[in-house]
């Protein structure tokens, strides 16, 4: 057997498919990416959760065949931190979207950041409210329209990787659903990673972000993710003019600070 | 019964030994007044039990966290007040929905909003009961003393464990801060349920057939909890008949249950003409009065304390009211659980409601002189 569909048998919950995504959706993707570095970090089944919280993307809990945790909106972070103190040994993936996790949940995000509890986070980062029909986010770019913002939205943009940064996360990485493979090894590095884990991975939203701002089709805005990509290393050699329209991927930081379930539980004489 | 020595503790601070004694080793919450002493007792005591404490950063987080150990096999209790009570209700409401066990408490303070922090109320008796959005049921505590405060927070573990179900301690400020000299019975004889453990060959999360036990993740039963309306796997289901089962499964548990779960407590006159119906501190005022008039005076005057809340005594009530002439029904609020005593006399006595919403007790004297002329 073909070694993507012994993933399929194994990781998915075939049954439940097909998934609620739209045509030319990235979560899709995303979700792909995620199960192979899952694959490709040999845990046992038994202890990888899911966790996500309420949007498109954390449907991806419910097609992945792990003890699964669909939680509130915004709030996937705190349902994770309960999990992961109460049972150190597993290994936590939480997925939220920009929305989730930037706005109503950004206060779990920052406080995740500053403890340093060792949560895998990969947050689908498509500018928009998918599911709800297309309200702007705080990761909507400057001047892009929204339902909530028909002549585009007046409001600056989190850098979502440097808010982590500002808080104390101690991994942060970024990828595009253009760019799956890429995507795939930061997931599996920042599940390597001990302690808070930010992965952020761009994906399209043709129907609800890119009709509304000219974006082009699927393909057309996949092909631009590709083309305003550029690595993190190659981005050191540039001046900061020629990256304003650039989206910089790979490993952003990464430090090695102490991880907090591991020190509480030293802390109380049973690490 | 054999009793070790009396000890001198706060209301708080025999919620938090209550918890530890029903075996809860994980406390997630935030400070919040008059609730705090639970969390600084946790704080000093479940480290050295191998257990959690973690200050989250709000209440929501706190209400969260305590969701994701229980899902991960702990046995877990938060503690608030009013304001915090109410960011808490919609991971409430998924609680109760997705059937993960734990206890939350509430030790009230004077509201609306921030009210007046330090002032005992009992005004949050139906938000308790219908905080959280939806058609859901709950149970709710609400102790009289230091000592039931103990032994209701350890029904009130075992009960949600039993159950899958949140249950909902409602402390007031009085209760909550009150020394009391307290005999905590000795291990044996205090039950502390123990869980069950065996997960038998077809276990599913929701089984339609019943209650099952909740599997903590990790144990390679690969099964989704949401939010969402779900089957007995957990998956989402918009299906209108799986929908209406779901609801009528959560309610049936606590029907076939009611008389582990409704708890109340008479005293006085056996063929009473006057009973006065109260809950929390309001019952040592009403303990007062009822002293006095039956067991000095003889009159026919008695007491039914409600240790539940919710789901109502409605049956209690209802056979109350086919004895009594009157219902007193002494309140620190507008008039909460008045209405319910009212609904549930259904004509049979009169029910009449004595309220105090000023920051202070409702004193024995007030309800003597409440029930006065109907004892003439």
């Amino acid at each position: 057997m073909a070694v993507i569909e012994q993933l399929t048998q194994d990781f998915l919950r075939t049954k439940k498919l097909p998934h609620i995504w739209c045509p030319g959706c990235g979560n899709g993707i995303v979700t792909a990416a995620l199960v192979r570095a899952i694959e490709r970090a040999d845990y046992d089944q038994r202890d990888v959760v899911i966790v996500s919280g309420i949007g498109c993307s954390s449907r991806a809990a419910g097609y992945l065949n792990f003890n699964t945790l669909h939680t509130t909106h915004g709030r996937a972070l705190a349902f994770a931190t309960g999990l992961k103190l109460a049972r150190p040994e597993l290994k936590l993936f939480v997925i939220m979207g920009d929305g989730d996790c930037s706005a109503i949940g950004g206060n779990h995000f920052i406080h995740s950041a500053r403890r340093n509890i060792d949560l895998n986070a990969v947050v689908v980062n498509n500018h928009i409210y998918g599911m709800t029909g297309g309200q702007h986010s705080p990761l909507t770019p400057p001047g892009k329209k929204a339902t909530t913002a028909p002549d585009g939205t007046l409001e600056r943009d989190f850098n979502l990787l440097e808010l982590a940064r500002g808080a104390g996360a101690t991994f942060g990485a970024r990828s595009t659903a253009a760019q799956p493979r890429q995507l795939e090894q930061l997931i599996s590095r920042g599940a390597k990673h001990k302690g808070f884990s930010v992965v952020e991975a761009l994906s399209p939203c043709p129907i609800a972000y890119g009709r509304k701002n000219k974006l082009g089709g699927p393909v057309d805005m996949l092909r631009n993710m590709k083309e305003k990509s550029i690595t993190v290393e190659r981005a050191s050699e540039m001046k900061e003019e020629d990256l304003q329209d650039k989206t910089i991927t790979g490993v952003i930081y990464s430090y090695d600070v102490p991880e907090y379930a591991e020190e509480y539980y030293r802390a109380i004489g049973k690490g | 019964m054999p009793e070790t020595k009396p000890v001198l503790m706060q209301g708080n601070e025999a919620c938090a030994e209550g918890a530890i004694r029903a075996g809860v080793r994980f406390y997630a919450g935030y400070p919040i007044t008059p609730s705090t002493e639970i969390a600084e007792k946790m704080a000093a005591r479940l480290p050295g039990l191998g257990g959690v404490f973690i200050q989250m950063e709000d209440e929501i987080a706190s209400m969260a966290a305590v969701i994701g150990a229980s899902i991960g096999g702990m046995r877990t209790l938060t503690a608030t007040s009013g304001p915090g009570f109410s960011l808490k209700q919609e991971n409430i409401g998924y609680a109760i929905m997705a059937e993960i066990p734990c206890v939350v408490v509430n030790v009230q303070r004077m509201g609306p909003s921030t009210g007046v922090p330090t002032a005992p109320s009992q005004g949050d008796v139906m938000q308790a009961r219908w905080g959280t959005h939806g058609d859901h049921p709950i149970i709710v505590f609400s102790p009289a003393s230091v000592y039931e405060t103990y032994y209701l927070t350890i029904a009130a573990v075992n009960l949600s464990q039993k159950l899958r179900q949140p249950v909902i301690l409602l402390l007031d400020e009085v209760i909550g801060h009150m020394r009391e000299k307290v005999f905590i019975p000795e291990g044996s004889k205090l039950m502390v349920e123990k869980s069950s453990d065996k997960v038998p060959a077809d276990w599913k999360p929701y089984d339609e057939k019943g209650l099952t036990p909740l599997v903590p993740f990790g144990f390679g039963h690969y099964y989704h909890v949401t939010g969402l309306f779900h089957d007995q796997y957990g998956f989402p289901t918009g299906e209108p008949s799986q929908v209406e089962r779901a609801l009528d499964r959560i309610h049936e548990k606590l029907d076939k249950y009611r008389d582990e779960v409704v708890l109340t407590n008479y005293i006085g006159h056996k063929e009473p003409r006057v009973v006065i119906v109260t809950y929390g501190c309001t019952v040592r005022s009403a303990r007062a009065v009822v002293k006095k008039a039956y067991w000095q005076n003889r009159q026919p005057v008695g007491l039914l304390s409600l240790q539940t809340l919710w789901p109502f005594p409605a049956k209690e009530i209802e056979a109350l009211a086919r004895q009594a002439d009157v219902i007193i029904v002494p309140e620190m609020n507008m008039g909460q659980i008045f209405g319910e005593v009212e609904r549930y006399a259904r004509g049979e006595a009169e029910v009449i409601s004595l309220n105090r919403y000023d920051g202070e007790m409702i004193s024995p004297d007030q309800i003597s002189e409440k029930m006065g002329r109907w004892l003439s």
